[in-house]
């Protein structure tokens, strides 16, 4: 039986755009030779992790509020398991990166993300946080976070509508789903020994 | 109007050049305050509502215009100007003691240009950091990154509490003395950037005394972007993408202002029908704009289920928008000439299909939360703010209204087809969190009210009038106001005749509403800060720019 697979049941496989990168990325685990038991173990937890997603809400500007109406009634990821928005980064595992970040702001963002306990992964929504938007021309905004935060999920437009905001989550969902759960760090491999204590807190 | 004419009559300094019901008056930079407290002080008209004060850089000099209005007849405005030459060292009297509003604008200017206003206490940058290298509106701006680099470390909190006050003295030499913002003893709490209730990136630093709040020190600039800058090296119509993301949920309004202020400059004629369409559009806006402030404000007390109602009602515009406009939250509808494309063929129906049902929805809310005994508990007899208040502070929009201070721009100045819709100006007096509450929700049944009068009677023609290919304003400041869900929005352009503007300044009526929460909220409790700024309902990136 084939351990690791990227099918999630809350969207269909066909219905992705890209199906190819992730399929290559666990040929590549399975070619690395995956201990069944192991294994079986981590899709059981991911199985978990993937389904219950507690996001930290950065929200910034603009597509915050796009962000807002996915929450509400009538997008309502809450079907998916990611309801619970925690105001507190020692208690999210995924941020969302909703709007512009700019040079003030930046140092900010960084450490709530150095706070946010291991395994902890980015969404960066709206053109803003990809490049910079349509503040390229600016003397203020930073231009792309990826320069400040490593990003797992690029959700582009300006604003993102909910759909594909949700779009963004579903594939944060399965790559969730197939990592190696036993093999992602621990801790927060920052110097900082504030952040070390607050990802068990 | 004799009265100021008269008024200026008093300034034999002055230059007065008269357009309209505008009054351009230069004077000398020592006059400066001189003529501005004859504006304000005098028993006949007194100039009492700073709307702005823009900084300019004319290239060779650095300078300032102070644009008044008189809350008695709103439709006069003055726009006071001064020049200084020094642009090393440029400085200039300061005016807070006679306007509220001043404090935050002079500091913006501050921050901007590198003006220093003499004894204004508290001289500090507004939105760019304390240790930021330049001034960049100035026109001789040095953008290069390596200069201001992306911090990696949070703002040293000293040099946040440190104010430099400038002054001169009697010798004529530049003084510069430092204040500490809080007492070493004093026990203050940070209140974001980062929080779920700042509706935005906005940092406050909140002293207290126990529970009671001593003083609130904001801090702006986590989302400054620059955009007036940016508008400088832009074309004239591809401005207003960028001021559809400044304030977000009036942008549409925002953004009809600016192309308002164009087509007056161009003397640019547009058709009836564009007036009307951007009219039902700006009503549709203003409404989902207060749906979801009152859905914050509620959530903000803990009452999630009014946010999703409100989300929920402001849907049914968001699809109404789609159909026709092909955005949900930027609609990029308003263009210089009319608007982008003509209405889709079910517009009429479904905005005619909208309007009773959210006079239905309108009634449940107010059975759901304006009648809530705990609701009524928080709100009632909670953030006094009085009518003179409201002006000085240039508290415009709902919150004005709900203090007294008739200040509809719809009224005033009926711009697009205001002219041609019986409304009403909704006004109340009592100036307490629970009118400002309650104004927003009179507020829809107005905009309804207007909705119903003209979706029916929109004249045909065209929808966008013929423009050139490459727009140039010809040379001088043009000014338009408009009313925003959130207050009064200003543009002010500045051009010399080329196809990119000089300058351009856009009032953010929520920067006023913050200050005004930096009075409101003073001396009481700390639980009730959060409420109070969902009551004044501001959008940070307004702010910010
Ligand atoms: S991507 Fe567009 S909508 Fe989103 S924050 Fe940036 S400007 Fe606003």
């Amino acid at each position: 039986m084939e351990v690791k697979d990227i099918k999630i049941k809350n969207m269909k496989y066909e219905d992705f755009k890209d199906n190819e990168t992730l399929e290559s990325y666990v040929q590549e685990l399975r070619a690395n030779g995956v201990n069944v038991a192991v294994a079986k173990i981590d899709d059981l937890i991911n199985w978990g992790r993937s389904n219950s997603v507690w996001p930290l809400v950065f929200g910034t500007s603009c597509c915050a509020i796009e962000f807002m109406c996915t929450a509400a009634a009538r997008y309502d990821f809450a079907r998916f398991g990611w309801e619970v928005t925690r105001n507190s980064p020692r208690q999210a595992d995924v941020l969302f990166c909703c709007g512009t970040v700019v040079h003030k702001m930046a140092p900010v963002l960084k450490r709530l993300y150095d706070q946010m306990p291991e395994p902890k992964y980015v969404m960066a929504i709206g053109s803003c946080t990809i490049s910079g938007g349509p503040f390229k021309k600016s003397y203020h905004t930073v231009m792309g976070i990826d320069n400040i935060v490593p990003v797992d999920v690029y959700v582009p437009g300006c604003p993102p509508r909910p759909d594909a905001m949700i779009y963004g989550m579903m594939q944060l969902s399965r790559k969730i789903k197939m990592q190696e759960f036993f093999k992602l760090p621990k801790q927060p491999a920052t110097p900082q020994g504030e952040t070390a204590e607050g990802g068990e807190a | 109007m004799k009265v100021i004419q008269d008024l200026l009559a008093q300034m034999p300094y002055a230059e007065v050049v008269r357009q309209d019901k505008t009054y351009l008056v230069t004077v000398p930079k020592e006059q400066l305050y001189a003529a501005a407290s004859l504006l304000k002080n005098n028993e006949k008209l007194s100039f009492d509502y700073l709307n702005d004060i823009v900084g300019i850089d004319n290239g060779d000099s650095l300078g300032a215009v102070y644009i008044l209005s008189a809350s008695q007849f709103p439709s006069y405005i003055i726009r006071l100007k001064t020049l200084t030459d020094d642009r090393e060292q440029p400085t200039m009297d300061s005016v807070i003691d006679l306007w509220l509003s001043a404090d935050l604008y002079e500091r913006e200017v501050h921050d901007f240009f590198g003006i220093n206003f003499l004894h204004n206490p508290d001289m500090r940058r507004l939105f760019l950091r304390q240790d930021w290298k330049g001034y960049p509106l100035r026109k001789d701006y040095d953008a290069n990154p390596e200069l201001n680099p992306i911090p990696t470390e949070n703002e040293n909190l000293e040099a946040m509490e440190d104010l430099p006050t400038v002054d001169i003295d009697l010798n004529g030499k530049r003084r510069e003395q430092h204040q500490k913002l809080f007492e070493k003893e004093e026990y203050v709490v940070n209140f974001g950037p980062q929080h779920p209730s700042t509706h935005g990136a906005l940092h406050l630093r909140v002293s207290l005394d126990g529970e009671i709040i001593k003083k609130i020190d904001p801090n702006f600039g986590y989302i400054h972007r620059g955009i007036e800058k940016m508008c400088e090296t832009y074309t004239y119509p591809q401005i207003p993408h960028l001021i559809d993301r400044m304030d977000y949920l009036s942008g549409t309004i925002h953004r009809h202002g600016y192309c308002l202020a164009v087509e007056k400059a161009l003397q640019l004629e547009v058709s009836d029908r564009a007036h009307y369409i951007r009219t039902i559009i700006d009503e549709l806006t203003r409404i989902a704009s207060h749906l979801l402030g009152w859905g914050c404000m509620a959530n903000d007390m803990g009452a999630i289920t009014a946010f999703i109602y409100g989300m929920r009602d402001r849907e049914k515009i968001m699809d109404i928008f789609e159909q026709t406009c092909g955005g949900r939250l930027m609609p990029n509808y308003s263009c210089i000439g009319g608007v982008m494309h003509d209405i889709h063929p079910e517009f009429q129906k479904k905005v005619k299909a909208f309007v009773p049902y959210m006079r239905k929805m309108l009634k449940e809310d107010h059975i759901l939360f304006t009648g809530n005994p705990i609701a009524r508990d928080r709100m009632d007899g909670v953030g006094y703010l009085s009518k003179e208040q409201a002006i000085s502070l240039g508290a415009t929009g709902p919150t004005g209204r709900a203090s007294g201070w008739s200040n509809d721009v719809r009224k005033i100045e009926p711009y697009a087809a205001y002219r041609h819709a019986d409304f009403k100006e909704m006004l109340r007096s009592d100036g307490l969190t629970f009118d400002r509450y309650v104004i927003r929700l009179d507020e829809i049944e107005e905009s309804l009210k207007i909705i119903e009068q003209l979706i029916d009677n929109i004249p045909g023609g065209a929808c966008c009038a013929k423009t050139k290919a490459i727009i140039k304003l010809p040379e001088g400041e043009f000014f338009q106001r408009v009313e925003g869900s959130h207050g009064e929005f200003d543009v002010f352009i500045s051009s010399k005749g080329e196809k990119y503007p000089w300058r351009v300044k856009f009032r953010s009526p929520c920067m006023t509403l913050v200050n005004t929460l930096k009075h409101i909220a003073v001396g009481g409790k700390i639980a009730d800060l959060i409420m109070l700024g969902g009551s004044l309902d501001y959008v940070v990136p307004c702010i910010d720019r």
